[in-house]
């Protein structure tokens, strides 16, 4: 049962080395985009803590930045 | 209806979907590799090598689909001025060449025991390495012109130019002699594959789609961020 389904009548290395290539290319392209994600995360959580507090009011005003913040696990703000 | 597209808009939204489309995909993705690997049967002619369909067909169908709507979006940048529809392609061309990529590999692999070579100069096959060079084209352009202003431009007109090899690699099986056969999956007309193998292309096809819109949202959450920081130092 076991080596029919590995084997597939001959078949097996065409057929794994196919599903393996695109599951391989599905995982490292969602790690490749993640860690880009991350990174500018942490860009933007490090530049909004180096502003001042005024500076800061005024970026907390677009709702798009409380997003950001609230999006991520490191934001101490 | 355009203000919809406003990234300050779209970012509440895109912020919060990509872990529950993940979720979905690995369900769907579960049921779409049981079917296709153990459950469906194996073709009378093909034997178990037909099981390469479910991976190289959507992948095929949906690097197709990501460039079309790249196409109409880069027509709609120049027509409506829309500035985020540039953001929208920037984030789906990365799914979108991974999946020609896959079409492409997969398809080679198929190819071996069933026409007996690795690779033809076939006219579908041709114009689908064609259309990944278009792709590395329009993903280059981005990252090598440092003004966005004149990469919209440039990409917008890869996607446009791009676009007229859409139709020749749908109907190149039609047109020409080619090792591929007609299409056997059709919308408007009788579908000639059996549902025992319909069933696990379908599922692995909404799969394969999930895994692009996932991709898509993590891309423009990224560019979308990129801008923030941008805007943070301008403050």
């Amino acid at each position: 049962m076991i080596n029919e389904i590995i084997l597939m009548n001959g078949y097996g290395l065409y057929v794994w080395s196919a599903f393996s290539f695109t599951l391989i290319s599905f995982g490292s392209l969602f790690i490749v985009t993640k860690f880009q994600l991350l990174k500018e995360q942490k860009k933007f959580v490090s530049k909004f803590g180096s502003l001042s507090n005024e500076k800061i009011r005024a970026a907390k005003l677009q709702s798009i930045n409380k997003e950001i913040l609230s999006g991520n696990l490191i934001s101490k703000i | 209806m355009l203000k919809f597209f406003e990234p300050n808009k779209i970012f509440s939204v895109t912020s919060k979907a990509p872990k529950y489309v993940l979720f979905l995909f690995v369900v769907v993705l579960s049921v779409g590799l049981t079917e296709a690997l153990f459950l469906s049967p194996e073709d009378y002619k093909q034997s178990h090598s037909v099981r390469i369909m479910y991976v190289h067909v959507p992948s095929a169908w949906i690097s197709l689909g990501i460039f079309s709507l790249i196409f109409f979006l880069s027509l709609g940048s120049f027509i409506f001025k829309n500035k985020n529809f540039p953001l929208i392609c920037k984030s789906l061309a990365p799914s979108g060449f991974i999946f020609n990529i896959i079409a492409l590999v997969t398809g080679a692999i198929w190819g071996k025991p069933t026409w007996g070579t690795w690779w033809a100069w076939d006219a579908r096959i041709t114009s689908m390495l064609i259309l990944a060079l278009f792709y590395s084209m329009y993903l280059l352009s981005w990252r090598i012109f440092e003004n966005k202003e004149k990469a919209m431009k440039i990409t917008s007109f890869i996607a446009i130019l791009g676009a007229i090899n859409v139709p020749i690699i749908k109907f190149s099986v039609d047109w020409w002699s080619t090792l591929h056969q007609t299409s056997s999956v059709n919308i408007l007309s009788k579908t000639s594959i059996h549902s025992s193998m319909l069933i696990p292309l379908a599922i692995m096809t909404a799969a394969f789609t999930l895994f692009s819109i996932l991709i898509f949202l993590m891309k423009y959450n990224t560019e979308l961020i990129k801008i923030k920081n941008k805007g943070l130092d301008r403050l």
